[in-house]
Parts: C-alpha cells; sequence; structure tokens
C-alpha cells in the first residue's frame, strides 16, 4: 500500500482504464475498455486489479490453509476450510503410509490441521496434502477467522506485519490463506495478539498502520 | 375513477411538492448486518428496504446446484406490518413474481461461472411499503451483493415512472400508483445501458412510453451515484458488519 495516500475505492462496473491492459484479478476487459468486477481498492502498480474488500475464499493450487475435519469416509479425510467449497484429504498424502482403518488414530474429526492445496480441478474437487509442511494436528492453542480477504494486510510485505506482531505478542502465529489464524502461547499474549489481528483486520486499508500497531502492542504489553 | 386534473397536479407540482421528473428522497446505506455476507437499508420515499446477501455458498438442496456456474436465489417478502392491511406472512403470488423478475434483472450481471456449484442468495424484506419497493429491492440487492464481494459485470438500478393525470412522471408515490394510469418500473445496468427488467401496469402510448423510458433512465442514473456513495462510505467509516 503506498504510505500515506488514501486509496481509491471502486464499485463493480467502474471504469478503470479506457485503454487495453494487463488486468489481475477483480477487473475485466471489454470492447478495449478495464473495468471493476468487485467491490475493493484500485492497485495500478503492475496490472490493473482490484483488491476486494469483501468475498468467499477459493482455493487455489499451492495455497496453505488451516482445515478443519468434519468427516472422515473410506479413504479421504474430508474438511471444511472456511469456503464454500470443502476439501479432501487423501490417505496417501499423509506423511507416512497408514491404513485406511486407522486413519482416526491420527486425525480425528474436530481437529485443525494445517495443509497445502495440492490441486482445484474444474469441478472444484480440492485436494490437499500433508506433505509439504511440518504436519501436526493444532491443539492448544487459539483459532482466529477473519476473512480471507485481509491475509495479505495481515502478513504484509515480505512477512513485515505478522513477524512484528509475533515478536510483540511473543505468540508464535500461522496465518493460513483461508483466513484462519492459529495462535500459540500464553493466554494474555494471545489475547493481545488477538486484539492487534483485529485491528489490522479494521484498518487494513490505512495508511500507518504498522506503526499503529507496534505502538498499540508496545502500550498494552 | 378519481378526476386526475384536480386530485394529482396542483400549481404544476405533485401531491408531495415534487415536479414531474423528480425523485423522492433516497438514503442508503450498506454493510447493516452482521451475520451476512453483504447486506443494504434502503430507504426510497416512504419504503423501507432490508436487504441481505449470502454466498457464494453451498446449495442446499444439492439438486439445484449447477455444475459450472453459480445460481442466485431471490426472495422478495414484505413483513405483515409494511402495509396498513396487514399482510398475511409467506409468499403471494405477487411476491412470487416480483422475486422471479428481479433474480433475473440481477443474475445477468453476476460472474456465475467463478463459482460452480454454489448459491447466491438475496433476501428483501420489505419494512414499510410506499409504492415502488420492486425497484427499491432491486437497488438495495445491488448494493448488498456488491458488499459480499460477489463479482459482478456492474450494479444494477431501478425506477419506476408511470402516468397520472395523462401526464408521464417519474417515480410514482402510494397515491399515484392506486389511483394512476399506468406504472411502469425499469431495471437497468449503468455501465452497459442494458435493461434488465422491464414492466408496465396500465395504459401507455408508444410516445408515453418513450417518455416514460427517457425519465426512469434519468432516474436510476441519479440513484446509481447514490449506491456508489454507500458503499464507498462505508469503508471509510468501517461500520459494523465488517469482521
Amino acid at each position: 500500500m503506498d504510505a500515506g495516500k488514501m486509496p481509491r475505492i471502486v464499485v463493480p462496473g467502474d471504469l478503470l482504464s479506457e485503454e487495453p491492459a494487463k488486468v489481475g484479478e477483480g477487473a475485466y476487459i471489454e470492447d478495449g475498455k478495464v473495468y471493476a468486477s468487485v467491490y475493493g481498492v484500485l492497485d495500478k502498480k503492475d496490472r490493473i486489479r482490484v483488491i476486494p474488500l469483501a468475498g468467499k475464499y477459493i482455493p487455489k493450487r499451492g495455497d496453505t490453509v488451516i482445515g478443519s475435519v468434519t468427516e472422515i469416509s473410506f479413504s479421504n479425510w474430508i474438511l471444511d476450510i472456511a469456503s464454500p467449497y470443502e476439501a479432501y484429504l487423501h490417505i496417501s498424502e499423509y506423511p507416512r503410509r497408514i491404513e485406511p482403518g486407522e486413519m482416526s488414530k491420527y486425525i480425528r474429526v474436530g481437529d485443525l490441521i494445517v495443509a497445502t492445496v495440492l490441486d482445484v480441478d474444474w469441478s472444484m474437487m480440492v485436494e490437499l496434502t500433508l506433505r509439504e509442511n511440518q504436519f501436526k494436528v493444532l491443539r492448544g492453542g487459539r483459532l482466529l477467522e477473519i476473512s480471507h480477504t485481509r491475509v495479505p494486510r495481515l502478513i504484509g510485505r515480505g512477512g513485515s506485519m505478522i513477524s512484528m506482531i509475533k515478536r510483540e505478542s511473543r505468540c508464535s502465529i500461522f496465518v493460513g490463506q483461508n483466513g484462519r489464524v492459529w495462535l500459540q502461547g500464553k493466554p494474555e499474549n494471545m489475547k493481545l495478539a488477538a486484539q492487534a489481528i483485529e485491528m489490522v483486520v479494521r484498518e487494513a486499508h490505512t495508511p500507518g498502520l504498522t506503526n499503529r500497531v507496534v505502538e498499540f502492542l508496545r502500550a498494552n504489553r | 375513477m378519481v378526476d386526475g386534473v384536480h386530485t394529482f397536479f396542483k400549481d404544476g407540482l405533485r401531491l408531495d411538492g415534487r415536479r414531474k421528473d423528480e425523485l423522492r428522497p433516497i438514503k442508503i446505506k450498506a454493510g447493516v448486518l452482521k451475520r451476512a455476507d453483504g447486506s443494504c437499508y434502503l430507504e426510497h420515499g416512504g419504503n423501507k428496504i432490508m436487504a441481505a446477501v449470502y454466498g457464494p455458498r453451498e446449495v442446499h438442496p444439492r439438486h439445484l446446484q449447477h455444475p459450472t456456474r453459480a445460481i442466485v436465489r431471490y426472495r422478495y417478502n414484505m413483513a405483515s406490518f409494511s402495509v396498513d392491511e396487514r399482510k398475511r406472512p409467506g409468499p403471494d403470488r405477487r411476491s412470487v413474481e416480483i422475486s422471479k423478475i428481479s433474480r433475473e434483472a440481477m443474475e445477468s450481471v453476476v460472474l456465475k461461472e467463478q463459482f460452480p456449484k454454489t448459491v447466491v442468495d438475496v433476501f428483501i424484506e420489505v419494512l414499510q411499503s410506499d409504492a415502488g419497493t420492486r425497484a427499491a429491492g432491486i437497488n438495495a440487492a445491488a448494493v448488498a451483493m456488491a458488499d459480499a464481494g460477489i463479482p459482478m459485470k456492474g450494479l444494477v438500478t431501478a425506477c419506476a415512472a408511470g402516468k397520472i393525470s395523462g401526464e408521464v412522471v417519474l417515480d410514482l408515490c402510494k397515491e399515484e400508483d392506486n389511483y394512476g394510469e399506468a406504472d411502469m418500473p425499469i431495471a437497468i445496468v449503468p455501465r452497459t445501458g442494458e435493461i434488465t427488467m422491464i414492466q408496465m401496469d396500465g395504459h401507455m402510448t408508444f410516445d408515453e412510453f418513450r417518455e416514460g423510458l427517457e425519465l426512469a433512465l434519468k432516474g436510476c442514473r441519479q440513484i446509481y451515484e447514490l449506491q456508489r456513495e454507500a458503499l464507498i462510505e462505508r469503508y471509510k467509516s468501517g461500520v459494523e458488519g465488517e469482521e
């Protein structure tokens, strides 16, 4: 985000450019002109795109998400990933070789896990894998759910915002692309981190946010 | 039949003091419901409308889902207390018709292919009715859908024109609608000029229809600016409903 400059909010159908240009998410081209397709913040830095202010998380290959197990079928765990689409974790994507009968020994219904999206096909069948992360079931911490549209701001450029919050609140924090955030630490620290995260979510598009969050964390430690 | 000349116009002004091409006062607020993915509260004259949008989300019942795109469901409903004579709760033939045509008015702008097998649920509750509720409902629905982050080609704006005492006017109020000669609500996509809903109740000559259409288009253009403003304001003040 440009420091100090108020961003331009656009609404679906707003004209963004009279000439054709490269477009990213949230924008489309018709008759050689570029229009906004979502309610969001205009970003012309590279391609013309609109960063949405709202919307549901749609999984894509490579995303790391936090999922909660809702069902175990004969060879898949079925997970809720805070999306209109549910996700499948096949038994072969577990880091070790296990038998179908013992699936619930390792990951039970209700467990929270971190997984990577392996593939999303044309019918929106979402496949997850555990082979790309240090796998563990998340326990003994706190889960926050925020709008996935705020995740980039929460992470910050090169991870700057989230590293700062981790450091100042003394918590371990993991941010899933699907808007789920896992906190781990002492209860009062997790509470502080949660408040800082809520502040980022509320004021995501205002300038000077990072400094205000640092000040807040230091003042309330 | 009421004697139009003496009842509808006085000194060139209408019953509520408006000129023939003037809209009633409109207020629009986006993001007013915490639970809904998108919402809008809209007032237009005496109309008070609440719109809530959920989605895209999983379709229940499953057999309604479409394999390659989202579907849109639209429910227009009048609260029992929205009219003078208590309206019995639940859909009646008029509500079902309005729901259908409103859905058709909105559907064409939604970029449905981005969300296969899901549904966008739109709920319009009329809390107080004062003629022109279906147009007000569509205006609120468009803002609520944008507020929910639903990708669309553009917003949809609706407005009604009508005929009273042989004169074509914009935006009928309740008395003008009940005792007038024609009522014509239309909905357009201001970005493209496409008409996505047009209905007529009453009688108009072709020239009167042309005049009514022109007036309604002008009205829509004004309302469109208010819809945009409501969305831009919402962000500036960070209203509740924001997570």
